[in-house]
């Protein structure tokens, strides 16, 4: 079909140049990716830039949006109705285990300052709310749209109605990104319910299931546990709901059994989520304490200082 | 001068809303059939005006593409100018085909983007995607004719270049 007249024509004149362009712009790109990869300062750019990424962002999610509005908009009072009636029910449930909880955590509480401890049952929450921005990257993320200037910090749990959602991992000046504990890349340490054996939960290459890889062979583990988190490690705050075993398999190796469990969150469903603000109480060592000793200013320290006195002068 | 400046507007606004849809979220059974819009404008203006689509725009629709996407800067970047460069080198054969072998030259390079995008999150340390990851370049391949149409058809009616 290509005619060979082509190869001679003046379009094909500058293919040493045009090749040479395409390799200094490959090699800048595979520059700026190693940079960014490395952490370098490449976030300071992203963080600046956010200025301009924050507004099409909101553009983005306006269909998603509409849609919600639109739903909202043309449903039927049937509908509503029911749905209202179900939120009622709901919410009389709520109150009533609610009301029957307040005195267990009334006793809980006693219990604990008998015990001395710190941990308390409060929450300390903000409500953000999910934009609907999809961010490509195999969708482990979601991005929220509560910010730097919102106090959010890197790190912070994430959670909605049924448990854990995961953790903010980037924070902008209005957004922040939530990595998703069905991320590969995340781990967190949970305690099964039922017979509080300790293990780690991972993400999976699937992205709506949790897997359990290491689980003695020995361990009593069965479809149907729940999961919550441990607390160890000092991220998350024990107690929440991780999600529920699905099922339990010899690993291939032999060595462990492994679980794949569901996650407890509507992770794509979520439109409002609670960022949790007071991060666990870290448990483990108590940090280093601060050395003690005279106030630095008096310390014996820099040349000028020891001149001083050899000079005679008077300290100021 | 004014027709100059509307077709300016006409070319930006096309890439602009390129980026956009790239953002816009799809229900979740609809998200792996997601073409790759970015790619897609990009290569129809590299054959319908090869002096505005240069490596460097291409370049830097890349680079504004993965700040929007907050992956890797330079990842998207780099996938455009491989685009870009061989749509461009091949340009004048392309432009003859008819349509269904273009398609199947958009498919064969939107392949071949998804193969570098792969082997740099591998680099990177990511794991494999699922399988429903290889839908999007078919279907970017199957909207080709339908987009080049419709773009063409827009640009006769407005007149512009």
């Amino acid at each position: 079909m290509a005619r060979t007249r082509d190869e001679s024509s003046p379009l094909f004149a500058g293919n040493a140049a045009g090749t040479l362009r395409l390799i200094v712009y490959l090699a800048l790109a595979v520059v700026l990716m190693v940079l960014d990869h490395r952490n370098g300062w490449l976030w300071r750019l992203r963080y600046a830039a956010s200025a301009v990424v924050e507004p099409v962002y909101r553009l983005a999610g306006l269909p998603a949006a509409g849609i919600r509005t639109v739903s909202v908009a043309f449903a039927d009072r049937q509908r509503l109705t029911e749905q209202n009636q179900r939120l009622r029910e709901d919410l009389l449930l709520a109150n009533a285990k609610l009301n029957r909880m307040a005195a267990v955590a009334e006793q809980n509480q006693r219990l604990k300052e008998l015990l001395d401890t710190q941990h308390s049952l409060e929450l300390n929450v903000q409500l953000a709310r999910v934009i609907g921005v999809d961010l490509g990257a195999y969708r482990y993320e979601l991005t929220l749209n509560m910010g730097a200037r919102d106090g959010v910090k890197p790190g912070q749990p994430v959670i909605d109605a049924h448990g854990v959602m995961g953790q903010v991992k980037e924070v902008l000046p209005t957004t922040s990104v939530v990595m998703l504990i069905t991320d590969p890349a995340h781990a967190i340490p949970v305690v099964v319910e039922r017979t509080g054996l300790r293990t780690m939960a991972y993400g999976s290459r699937d992205g709506d299931q949790l897997s359990l890889p290491t689980i003695p062979l020995a361990a009593d583990v069965r479809a149907g546990d729940k999961l919550l988190t441990s607390g160890l490690g000092g991220r998350f705050p024990p107690g929440f709901p991780v999600g529920e075993i699905r099922s339990v398999a010899p690993a291939a190796t032999g060595m462990f059994l492994v679980a794949i469990a569901r996650p407890a969150a509507d992770l794509d469903r979520s439109q409002d989520v609670l960022l949790l603000h007071d991060l666990a109480e870290p448990d483990g060592p108590p940090p280093p304490v601060s050395p003690m000793g005279p106030p630095a200013d008096l310390a014996p320290a820099s040349t000028t200082s020891a001149a001083v006195p050899a000079t005679g002068g008077a300290p100021r | 001068m004014n027709r100059q400046r509307l077709s300016l507007w006409w070319f930006v606004g096309t890439l602009v809303f390129a980026l956009l849809s790239m953002l816009v979220p799809l229900p979740g059974v609809l998200e792996p059939f997601k073409p790759y819009w970015p790619a897609l404008i990009l290569l129809y203006w590299s054959l319908e005006s090869e002096d505005r689509v240069t490596l460097g725009l291409a370049f830097s629709v890349g680079l504004a593409a993965d700040l929007l996407n907050g992956v890797v800067l330079g990842e998207q970047a780099l996938r455009l100018c491989a685009l870009a460069f061989i749509a461009l080198r091949f340009r004048s054969r392309l432009r003859f085909f008819p349509m269904w072998q273009q398609a199947l030259a958009v498919l064969a390079l939107l392949l071949n983007d998804r193969i570098l995008l792969l082997i740099v999150r591998v680099l990177a340390g990511a794991s494999l995607p699922p399988a429903s990851w290889w839908i999007s370049p078919f279907v970017g391949a199957a909207l080709w004719p339908f987009l080049f149409l419709l773009l063409d058809d827009l640009r006769a009616r407005l007149r512009i270049q």
